[in-house]
């Protein structure tokens, strides 16, 4: 047995560069099906680990991957908006242990702005024990403070104590209707998360109302404070004001901004903000507490039983219809949808390595013509048939087994050194892992296709040397 | 397992019948012995049906019919793995040329049946492996060659290390097949000289196989391929 793997070994020595090339060929193919492998857990764990931590993301009845599209990931629109109040009622909703709210429809140079709380940053996590941590600075308090995301500071190269503009829309083009008239300060830089919060700047809702004032819009807001009292939806706001003292404080009110419309004035990303700087206020109107609509906001809930009883319950709420989805469900709804595409990576790794593998196929094959002569010598000697085809099925044993292990230092090698790189250019982080259970699966399985493709040129080699004996016709 | 009688003729063949798979019978040799100790030169034109001949001797090749009895036992009843066994412990062969395996050295070359085989290695009794092929070596006049590749060696040096091979842990028989026929008549004598000396030593049964009647002088028998196979006649009648 051992000479015969010293034998296998040396003979393969003998030839290094067809050794070395098949094995190369092995090495490689296996590389590539694992780099697939690891790059899809890697993205999936990137992916479906986008968003941790938050039980319920609650938005405007609408489909549920653009509820989680647009408000994690900041892709299309969002779904619609939640009323002030309908937050307001969730928020002391007793299964509820915290919410987030998220205003979103605004962005400074490709950038979006979310609009919402500090609790954003205590709450969100990502990925298995993520936790958004700042790298500089601290959390927005005023409504002219604004944290950035890691990307967005090292793009635009802003440090702490930059004034950054907010334009109107998303993907809006700068310039145009950039809210100038409210400049935020940069407070905060967090550290990176390579999630799309990366790519997101986080200003407090008060800071998305201001901006979205017209100019001259603080000299109403004593007028806004004296009209409170005659507005019919008094109560309500009323509440927002003592959950918003901090609004109050400032007496950063708002003047109407769409006089006479029954619907909430403010609308983030729904239409521009008409700016009537002019304008004298509608005595009817409420300046100061109306009522603001959020985009969506994320729900932290006490246990699963109570998530799955609450996003019922908000589903099926009657006075606003609502969609509640729960991340990782949706999250991995969503990658299962992009499952062929895994599939056919998948597909094309395993053929490359039934292309390795047939070309260790046909370089030992070839090699045998030529060895007939040796394997009459091995048989003149007492080797049994048995024992040529134990010898050729090592060699092609030896093969594949050192392209294996080849294939594992440059898979595991590869990825340490380009994981950087990859981060760098598309952002996309991949964990460093030690290959999986598939991925050993793969390389099991590629162990036992070596050994009995290498069956074929010793089955060959077994019937020359029966017919052959001791004479080979050279 | 391969019972091996010392009383027993080195080779004895009787109503020994062989023919590939449908074709004509090449060999029928109705009785063929040679005593134990003894340096036979056979001989006979190309295509008399030697290497067939020495195919069954050395039980690579299986008798279509009658006995094959080599050092007593008969190979023609054994099944193949027995037939392998047996070689390996007891002939050693030495081929016409290309004899060695070209990725090993010349000590790795002849030291190769012991690896392979227990039986073979058992015959070396308490000697080292090394010991062994290194004496050999020396009777050959190759000690200094053990390092060497192969493919590094001259035709004549091969045709040595395979001599070396064969003899090394004293199988009762040893057979060549025409072992000297790339060699110029210089090296034939000496490789000859050499391998009859060690023959000798070891008290082996020679069966050496060769086209070439000047060799005929140098041994203790000489027979003729034609002469004892019948196939052979009817075919040239």
């Amino acid at each position: 047995m051992r000479t015969l793997l010293a034998l296998a070994w040396r003979s393969l020595r003998n030839r290094p560069l067809t050794t070395v090339l098949t094995i190369a060929a092995v090495a490689l193919s296996l590389t590539l099906l694992l780099g697939v492998e690891q790059a899809r857990r890697g993205m999936r764990e990137s992916f479906t680990g986008t968003i941790r931590g938050t039980d319920l993301i609650v938005g405007a009845r609408g489909g549920t991957t653009q509820l989680l599209l647009g408000s994690v990931f900041g892709i299309g629109s969002p779904t619609g908006r939640v009323p002030w109040p309908v937050y307001q009622r969730y928020a002391s909703h007793p299964a509820i242990r915290w919410t987030v709210p998220l205003v979103i429809g605004d962005s400074h140079r490709g950038f979006r702005v979310l609009g919402t709380t500090a609790a954003i940053f205590e709450h969100w996590r990502f990925r298995s024990t993520g936790r958004l941590t700042f790298a500089q600075g601290r959390a927005m308090r005023g409504d002219a403070e604004v944290v950035l995301g890691s990307e967005v500071a090292a793009q635009l190269g802003y440090a702490i104590g930059a004034t950054v503009v907010v334009g109107h829309g998303l993907n809006a083009v700068a310039g145009l209707g950039d809210h100038e008239a409210h400049p935020f300060t940069v407070v905060g830089i967090l550290a990176r998360t390579f999630t799309p919060l990366d790519r997101a700047l986080f200003v407090t809702l008060d800071g998305i109302e201001a901006m979205h004032e017209p100019e001259g819009g603080e000299a109403h807001a004593g007028e806004a404070h004296a009209d409170e009292a005659h507005d019919e939806r008094a109560d309500s706001a009323t509440a927002i004001a003592d959950a918003h003292v901090h609004d109050a404080d400032t007496a950063r009110a708002a003047p109407p901004l769409m006089p006479g419309a029954p619907a909430p004035p403010v609308m983030p990303g729904a239409s521009p903000p008409p700016t009537m700087p002019g304008a004298p206020p509608a005595p009817a109107m409420r300046f100061t507490d109306e009522p603001r609509a959020l985009s969506a906001f994320l729900v932290g809930t006490r246990t699963r039983y109570e998530t799955l009883l609450l996003q019922r319950e908000i589903n099926q709420d009657r006075a606003e219809p609502l969609t509640a989805v729960v991340p990782g469900v949706t999250l991995a709804e969503l990658w299962r949808t992009l499952g062929t595409i895994e599939g056919g990576l998948r597909l094309v790794g395993v053929l490359t390595v039934v292309i390795g593998l047939l070309g260790m196929l046909v370089a030992l094959y070839s090699s045998l013509e030529a060895r007939r002569r040796e394997m009459a010598v091995l048989r003149a000697i007492g080797a049994r048939p048995a024992t040529i085809v134990a010898l050729l099925v090592f060699e092609s044993g030896v093969v594949t087994l050192v392209g294996c292990l080849a294939g594992l230092v440059l898979v595991v090698g590869g990825f340490a050194l380009a994981q950087p790189l990859i981060e760098a250019s598309t952002g996309v982080h991949l964990p460093l892992r030690w290959p999986g259970a598939t991925e050993w699966g793969y390389v099991a399985a590629t162990l036992v296709a070596g050994l009995l493709i290498g069956l074929v040129p010793a089955w060959r080699a077994y019937r020359a040397s029966l017919a052959d004996g001791l004479s080979p016709r050279l | 397992m391969t019972l091996v009688s010392a009383g027993a003729p080195a080779i004895a063949c009787v109503d020994l019948r062989f023919a590939y798979a449908g074709g004509p019978l090449v060999l029928d040799v109705p009785d063929f012995a040679i005593a134990r100790g003894r340096t036979v030169f056979l001989h006979g034109p190309s295509g008399c049906g030697k290497t067939t001949l020495l195919g069954l001797l050395a039980g690579v090749l299986r008798a279509t019919g009658g006995r094959v009895q080599v050092l007593g036992s008969d190979l023609a009843t054994m099944r193949g793995g027995q037939r392998d066994a047996f070689r390996a412990a007891h002939i050693g062969y030495v081929f016409q040329q290309f004899n060695l395996i070209p990725y090993l050295s010349a000590f790795d070359n002849i030291a190769l049946p012991c690896r392979l085989d227990a039986g073979r290695r058992a015959r070396l009794g308490r000697t080292s492996l090394d010991a062994a092929v290194r004496e050999v070596a020396g009777q050959l006049d190759i000690a200094e060659l053990l390092d060497r590749r192969a493919t590094e060696l001259s035709v004549g040096q091969q045709q040595r290390v395979a001599a070396a091979r064969a003899l090394l842990g004293t199988p009762e028989l040893v057979i060549c097949d025409e072992p000297t026929s790339s060699l110029d008549a210089d090296r034939r004598e000496s490789f000859l000289e050499l391998l009859f000396a060690s023959v000798r030593r070891t008290q082996a049964t020679l069966l050496f196989v060769s086209h070439d009647p000047a060799l005929a002088s140098l041994f203790d028998e000489v027979r003729s391929l034609p002469a004892i196979n019948r196939a052979a006649r009817r075919e040239a009648a």
